[in-house]
């Protein structure tokens, strides 16, 4: 896009700018419309599990619910505690939701439509991600309140116990693909056994596959790991003392933080933007209907164990964090690498 | 053009943040700032093509150890006045420390800049065909291999060490036994009685 404005004579730098800008709101406004149409799927599938029908009166069939809804916090007065600190209070949603917003930019949507590619794509979002913990542990703090408290504390130690496991699970995705680039990792995926297009397909990292998904869950405190909203022991967790418009960047961050998380179950480990079987009749379906499908398909999984698995006792939650997905994830790294220094490397060393 | 001003606005923003650290009243709000210092380092870092270590600096410095901070801050119960009535007892040696620092720091710059010792000869030449994430494993797994394994090491001990330091047995704790707890079923723990009406329940 750059080279299209700096045809339209404009030097180098502004072109740049322009189209950075650009690709910038071309990801952030669908993002937008994506979360809201989301919501709405979360909660009809949640519905229709429960065997409810969910919104069913705003527009036809109800899809212009969390439309709707957004109007609706919009016009709300945002209340502030008396008590709480106030500039850290308004900064915390804030940060929350540009954070989701953020790790967007390395995605690769098809091959090589990508905002920014850059060779430490993966470290990048890894960076961004760790960086969502200091909404939620800053709300807790700010809201000066006994329950929100609670819920930072609780979505902190869990934001952090899942994190090493899921720095080793990548890291695994890395040794494989031998590069930090999203888009490398998502073309070294193509043709397994000659017709599968994923690392899923691979027995060394379909287990990890597995444990990314549940770590995924953990990391965006989804059900059944959402200690930090347990409506029964904290109320609503750390968004208790939250209300209009503050609420609502806390609700939009933690739903695109979701589809990001799918969004990455799809491009490390089932092939991104290829299609599944590497055939090429399924190549004429554009890159990025792929990818949407796939993320659709991993947010149906996630709604899915929503609605069906309790939510897991604390003590629980840091047993599979610590003495169950750390040891496992660490061990298949030293297989992964072991593996590729046999057969790819040439032997010992 | 842009680099230039993305420099200035990183190392100003940097500085400023530093300055507030240790002037912020607040702890916790000392602690936000130098999160502030750290992102903006990690800015610089990339303008000078060292996207890895900036990466690095994010999820280590910012990631884990600020969180460490922060949550240290906000559990102590710190009273500010008390705080700052050492203040200005303190401020001479403060001051000598400082002073100390500083000249360090001229030293270190002006040996290597006058270059009597040619500390740029034991520097590794830099790859240039490489990526940066390439060029540190290259380096770091064949010249440094010994000293990166030490490090290692160091660190392991730290660890045992602090587990053994905080380490206590106390008496009467009870352990979950999370697989007898997973091979429970109802039929073990729940009975269904037929219980006479006027007659107590046997337990």
């Amino acid at each position: 896009m750059t080279a299209f404005f700096q045809s339209l004579g404009l030097p180098f730098e502004g072109a740049w700018l322009l189209s950075t800008i650009i690709g910038i709101l071309l990801i952030a406004l669908p993002l937008m419309l994506a979360v809201a149409m989301i919501i709405y799927v979360d909660r009809k599938i949640w519905a229709a599990m429960a065997l409810r029908r969910g919104p069913n009166v705003v527009g036809p069939f109800g899809l212009l619910q969390s439309f709707a809804d957004g109007a609706k916090v919009f016009l709300q007065e945002t209340i502030i505690p008396a008590a709480a600190n106030k500039g850290l209070f308004l900064l915390a949603p804030i940060i929350t939701f540009s954070v989701a917003l953020l790790s967007w930019a390395v995605l690769p949507f098809q091959a090589g439509v990508v905002l920014a590619d850059i060779n430490v794509g993966l470290l990048y979002i890894l960076a961004i991600s760790s960086l969502g913990v200091y909404g939620v542990v800053l709300a807790g703090w700010a809201s000066n309140s006994k329950y929100p408290f609670f819920s930072a504390m609780r979505a902190s130690a869990q934001m952090i116990s899942y994190e090493v496991s899921i720095g080793f699970i990548l890291i695994s995705v890395v040794l494989w693909a031998g590069s930090f680039n999203l888009g490398t990792i998502v073309e070294s995926q193509k043709g397994y056994y000659g017709f599968l297009n994923g690392n899923g397909f691979n027995p060394l990292l379909f287990p990890m596959a597995i444990m990314f998904l549940i770590s995924a869950l953990a990391e965006t405190a989804r059900a059944p790991f959402d200690l930090t909203e347990a409506e029964s022991e904290l109320v609503a967790g750390y968004q208790t003392e939250y209300s209009s418009m503050a609420f609502a960047l806390f609700w939009l961050g933690e739903y695109a933080n979701v589809i990001l998380m799918c969004a990455l179950n799809a491009i490390l480990f089932w092939g991104g933007y290829l299609p599944p079987f590497d055939w090429a009749p399924l190549y004429m379906v554009p890159g990025i209907i792929w990818l949407f499908a796939k993320i659709f398909f991993f947010f149906f999984v996630f709604s899915w164990v929503k609605a069906t698995v309790p939510r897991y006792r604390y003590d629980q939650l840091m047993r599979l964090g610590w003495k169950v997905f750390l040891p496992v994830s660490l061990f298949f790294v030293f297989l992964v690498s072991g593996f590729l220094m046999l057969t790819r490397y040439g032997g010992a060393a | 053009m842009i680099h230039i001003f993305a420099f200035y606005l990183f190392a100003c923003i940097m500085i400023a943040s530093g300055a507030l650290t240790i002037f912020a009243r607040n702890p916790v709000h000392s602690v936000l700032w130098l999160i502030l210092a750290f992102f903006n380092a990690a800015g610089l870092m990339i303008l000078v093509g060292a996207e890895f270590i900036a990466m690095l600096l994010v999820i280590v410095y910012v990631g884990a150890v600020a969180v460490l901070f922060l949550f240290v801050v906000m559990m102590l119960n710190i009273d500010y006045a008390e705080l700052r009535a050492g203040f200005v007892s303190y401020l001479p040696f403060g001051i000598l420390v400082a002073i100390i620092l500083a000249a360090e720091i001229l030293l270190g710059v002006g040996i290597w800049s006058a270059g009597p010792i040619e500390l740029a000869q034991r520097a590794a030449p830099a790859p240039v065909d490489m990526p940066n994430v390439q060029a540190i494993g290259a380096l770091l797994y064949t010249r440094y291999i010994f000293l990166f394994e030490a490090a290692g090491i160091v660190l392991l001990v730290a660890m045992i060490g602090a587990i053994v330091l905080t380490h206590r047995a106390r008496g009467g704790v009870r352990g979950q036994n999370i697989a007898r707890q997973n091979q429970r079923r109802p039929q073990d723990a729940i009975v269904n009685v037929a219980q006479p009406v006027g007659k107590g329940v046997e337990l």
